[in-house]
């Protein structure tokens, strides 16, 4: 009781020296101390600190949302002429099929790509046979393959316009997109 | 090696042929490459009064046709070139003769058209003569008219019909265009804003197909020229469908279709619009590009079932699957894009040579393949409407555009497109309905 009373008594005072820089130990807040606000208050009271830390979650749970669903749109690239995962790639397949199992609302679309160098209508198939073969891999790590919806455009979307062998490795790829259930992604355990 | 020896061989032994497939002297060593020109009778255009626009393209036509040495006369429109023709018929045999000329083509106006006359110089007389009906200049079938006028002139000459009234698509930006045979008339099939690929003409020039790619997928559209109006191929309303072509008789559609269980074949009766058959099962390998043989008993194809994508053929209802343009495993370049020839005896195709494809053709029997290009990248060839001549993408003047190859002699010439242009068909000869209908 006594400890209580200081504490009102010491919130009056930083009210009335109009000093926004240190927090008072917050009464109902269940949270330990926080960090710094985003911006000074102009007056404390328990209704900004509720936005602000609603706010600051809502941040933190769509940070990792984001970082979820960039894990999913990862791309993964190809050999010449080669629709083989390779082995660099099976860690970011492996990530994706996680966070799929772990939000089965989720759907993508996988679109295979080619770089320039083959016929043009080849790689219409090549790029077909690439996100084919991405979308096997998933199935194998128990993801159904209903949610996973296979397109191609060969070559007419290079993601580097150059003509070399460094655009050439990054246009061949298999880009993913989510198609549904994207919001709210849940971490893998 | 022993190849390499045999071709150095028959290189050597066909040392003093004249053309070849380069536009630079120094390139490298062609092998196999060299042409045998026959013996080409010289062919002149006679001046005369008016019509130089008609003139000038029958001259090119002829010309085009590559079955005459053009004799070309050094100022058409003096006063000291070689008379024009006097009456009727009263051309000067002696002065052309003697500038190497065996055949002399005199036109002069006519009531609502044109009299074409082909003189024979070497026996001093008329060979032929026909008053052709001309639409006005300015009509959009005036053009198409004058090249049946020059197919027919070749005709009488050469025995042969001329390839001057056809037209070939190709797809420039998206978007499907077609062109007069020399490269006139540029008019887009397809609207903006749209991808198209692969258009190819029906045999009788009234429908082309093309895939019309969406979002990473898209069907096959058969679109009538005369009015646009488009309808989806059943069968392709789903997944990915590439590579349409049509069978000779037009009735028969074979196309490629892509899922997630790869690339394989089918065909379909376009007319009726039903009984889709799948040719090919490639348990993840990719079977595309059919192409049938002019009897409609044969498709050859690609596939990657051994690899690399390679030529194969197939009888029409997909059994009897066998390797068409023989390679050596992990040596010979992937090849792509077959096209059957309309006389049935050679399928055209593309492979990659150090990297760059170029032009092939292997006989219908299979075992022996001949190097048509090898300057620059060559690709996406289709034939003329004579099996002679073959059309095709390089970049060897800088930019993608559309050449066309004489097999025979190994001359090329360009047709020029304002933009990049990729996946050319050449149409068969238009028939006198099908240029009306086709303005």
């Amino acid at each position: 009781m006594r400890a209580s009373s200081l504490l009102m008594l010491l919130s009056t005072i930083a009210i009335a020296v109009g000093c926004g820089g240190k927090k008072p130990p917050e009464e109902p807040a269940p949270q330990p101390p926080p960090t710094p606000a985003p911006a000074p208050a102009p007056t404390d009271n328990s209704a900004d600190r509720d936005r602000l830390e609603r706010e600051r979650l809502a941040k933190e749970a769509a940070d990792r949302a984001k970082a979820l669903a960039a894990d999913l749109a990862a791309m993964i690239n190809f050999d010449y002429d080669q629709a083989t995962i390779r082995a660099p790639d099976e860690a970011t397949l492996d990530r994706k099929a996680a966070i799929l199992q772990a939000n089965p609302n989720v759907k993508v679309r996988i679109s295979g790509h080619a770089d320039e160098r083959g016929s043009d209508e080849y790689n219409l198939a090549l790029g077909n046979r690439r996100a084919a073969a991405a979308k096997r891999y998933l199935e194998n790590k128990g993801v159904d393959g209903v949610r996973i919806e296979v397109v191609s455009y060969g070559e007419e979307r290079p993601l580097n316009a150059g003509h070399d062998e460094t655009a050439y490795a990054q246009n061949r790829r298999d880009e993913f997109e989510v198609t549904a259930g994207g919001d709210n992604l849940v971490a893998p355990q | 090696m022993r190849r390499l020896l045999t071709l150095l061989a028959l290189a050597a032994a066909a040392a003093p042929l004249a053309a070849q497939d380069t536009t630079k002297a120094q390139d490298a060593i062609r092998l196999g490459i060299e042409y045998r020109p026959g013996t080409r009778p010289g062919l002149v255009v006679v001046p005369g009064p008016g019509m130089d626009t008609l003139r000038t393209m029958v001259r090119r036509d002829l010309d085009y046709s590559d079955r005459f040495e053009m004799v070309m006369l050094q100022d058409p429109g003096s006063s000291t070139s070689p008379g024009p023709a006097t009456g009727t018929g009263g051309v000067n045999y002696g002065i052309y003769k003697a500038l190497g000329a065996a055949f002399a083509v005199e036109l002069s106006e006519a009531p609502a058209g044109v009299t074409a006359r082909l003189h024979d110089l070497n026996l001093s007389r008329l060979r032929n003569q026909q008053t052709f009906t001309l639409p006005a200049a300015t009509d959009p079938a005036y053009r198409l008219e004058v090249h049946r006028l020059a197919d027919e002139i070749a005709r009488w000459a050469s025995g042969t019909d001329g390839i001057a009234a056809s037209r070939i698509l190709f797809v420039s930006g998206g978007r499907v265009y077609r062109a007069d045979s020399d490269g006139s008339d540029q008019t887009p099939l397809t609207p903006a804003g749209q991808t198209s690929l692969s258009p190819v003409w029906s045999p009788d020039g009234q429908r082309i197909a093309y895939t019309q790619l969406g979002a990473g997928r898209g069907p096959i559209q058969v679109q009538t020229v005369v009015n646009g109006s488009t309808a989806v191929v059943p069968g392709t309303e789903s997944g990915l469908n590439i590579t349409p072509a049509f069978s000779s008789d037009g009735r028969t559609l074979a196309y490629a279709h892509s899922d997630e269980n790869g690339t394989d074949i089918f065909t379909l009766k376009v007319v009726d619009r039903c009984c889709s058959q799948r040719l090919t099962v490639g348990r993840f390998a990719d079977n595309l590009s059919p192409t049938f043989s002019p009897d409609g008993r044969r498709i050859a194809f690609v596939s990657t079932r051994a690899g690399p994508p390679q030529v194969y053929v197939m009888a029409a209802d997909g059994t009897d699957q066998e390797l068409l343009a023989p390679f050596d495993y992990g040596a010979t370049g992937p090849s792509n894009a077959p096209e059957w020839s309309p006389d049935g005896a050679n399928v055209v195709f593309h492979r990659e040579v150090s990297g760059s494809p170029q032009l092939f053709l292997v006989d219908a029997a299979g075992g022996r393949v001949r190097q048509l290009t090898s300057a620059g990248r060559n690709e996406d060839p289709t034939w003329g409407p004579d099996g002679r001549h073959v059309a095709f993408i390089s970049d060897r003047s800088g930019r993608r555009q559309i050449w066309i190859i004489d097999t025979e002699t190994g001359r090329v010439r360009q047709l020029d497109t304002p933009g990049a242009a990729r996946l050319p068909s050449w149409s068969r000869r238009f028939g006198r309905t099908a240029a009306a209908s086709n303005p």
